[in-house]
């Protein structure tokens, strides 16, 4: 992945590069979990900051950058969220078949399967995943939300995203 | 024990980042051992980098780029190099071979920590060619210095009497030390040199005795470093043979780190 290379040997050029590239996966993840304009904006900068930091934090061997940006972006924002300190560091975002997604139309084709996927779920099972992902509920509050067992909630979160990993299968 | 189904579940709220304490540490070690679990995680994240990316669509503000930019501008580079080992301080007299060792050693070190070595995958056949090398040259130089008839000369100014002089070399990292001397005294019957660290504070700490050869050479070839201490300075001193908890006779040598 040339791009965090050259991050790594400091590049600031390939920062903005990067910016360009990649600020419309990270800003509306955050602004989807924290509603709030300002505060998605320093969540966009946190994750691209801890990049440009530790770009060895990423692993271009095992994985997507676009996926692994957007996952940093929903921990930090839901860290944020919940006034807690960050914990888990990832290094791998491994999406079936994917690539890089730097590209803008690559990027929109898979997106747009995953809106798919998404619309083609039981309206329980996505909601599900919404609180988990998008608003950062632990599977007890789920289940106290939805009145589901809390068994339910699980299998439903774990079901989804099976599904989801289903339709990129090949 | 947590059955397969406890795992799956707690896999999940790990890629969620939810798993805490007991629970977190329980499965991170788990992952270090079962790789279809690892496998599994990574899918996991895959997943959700998928779900991350359905909310794709609106702009940052424009300002935001030049934020970015002008953090990064007055951010150093965060790069995550190893850490060099602190320098130590030699003793005058010392064998050059030994000081050669010593960064031998670090070299090795220092090139087995390298962080960046997944990405060079290409070069790390060579280097790791190289450090056989090294390694091997190593190897024999320990053999020649450990040899039991390795003959010690050390080069003086003609008439100055000779001086007994110490080298300890030690690597926070790998909590290992080594302790080469030479022209030591010989010790009286009963008697034995102990080396001692000498901690950033509180009492110096025994790290073995030993006695010197007949040419007055010394050797303590891989020695563990105590746990938690931070080695301010090492000396030696003239003990009962089997060794004392605290120094009791004046210090014959001594080199702070550093």
């Amino acid at each position: 992945m040339r791009l965090v290379a050259r991050i790594r040997a400091g590049d600031q050029q390939a920062m903005s590069e990067l910016y360009d590239r990649y600020a419309r996966v990270v800003y509306p993840v955050a602004l989807r979990v924290l509603q709030d304009a300002a505060a998605a904006e320093d969540v966009l900068q946190d994750v691209f900051l801890q990049l440009w930091r530790n770009p060895d934090a990423f692993d271009a061997s095992r994985g997507s950058l676009a996926a692994w940006l957007a996952v940093i972006s929903r921990h930090r924002s839901i860290d944020r969220l919940r006034q807690r300190r960050p914990e888990t560091d990832i290094e791998d975002c491994v999406i079936a078949g994917g690539t890089d997604l730097g590209d803008e139309t690559e990027r929109a084709l898979l997106i747009g399967k995953v809106r798919e996927a998404l619309a083609e779920m039981n309206p329980d099972q996505r909601k599900v995943l919404e609180l988990a992902f998008f608003q950062g509920l632990t599977h007890t509050e789920i289940a106290e939300r939805t009145g589901e067992p809390l068994g339910t909630v699980k299998t439903r979160i774990r079901s989804g995203l099976q599904q989801l990993r289903a339709k990129f299968a090949r | 024990m947590k059955t397969h189904e406890q795992i799956a579940d707690d896999l999940v709220l790990y890629a969620l980042d939810e798993l805490r304490g007991a629970d977190c540490q329980e499965l991170q070690e788990h992952l270090e051992t079962c790789s279809s679990c690892r496998r599994e995680l990574q899918q996991l994240r895959g997943d959700l980098g998928l779900l991350a990316l359905s909310s794709s669509g609106p702009q940052p503000p424009a300002r935001s780029r030049e934020r970015l930019l002008r953090s990064i501008a007055t951010e150093p580079r965060g790069v995550s190099l190893p850490q060099a080992a602190p320098r130590r301080s030699l003793w005058a007299a010392l064998v050059p071979a030994f000081a050669a060792l010593g960064l031998l050693l670090i070299a090795v070190l220092l090139t087995r920590n390298n962080t960046h070595l997944r990405d060079q995958l290409a070069e790390l056949g060579n280097r790791n060619q190289d450090q056989s090398v090294q390694l091997a040259r190593l190897n024999q130089e320990l053999r020649l210095l450990t040899s039991p008839d390795a003959v010690h000369v050390s080069l003086t100014p003609q008439k100055a009497p000779k001086q007994p002089s110490g080298t300890a070399i030690f690597s926070p990292s790998q909590k290992r030390m080594m302790f080469m001397a030479s022209n030591l005294a010989p010790v009286p019957e009963g008697r034995a040199y102990e080396l001692w660290i000498i901690p950033a504070s509180g009492a110096p700490i025994a790290a073995g005795v030993f006695k010197p050869d007949e040419h007055g050479n010394a050797m303590m070839m891989d020695h563990r470093m105590p746990e938690g201490v931070e080695a301010k300075a090492f000396a030696i001193t003239v003990e009962k043979e089997e060794g004392s908890d605290k120094p009791t006779s004046p210090i014959v040598l001594m080199g702070a780190v550093g």
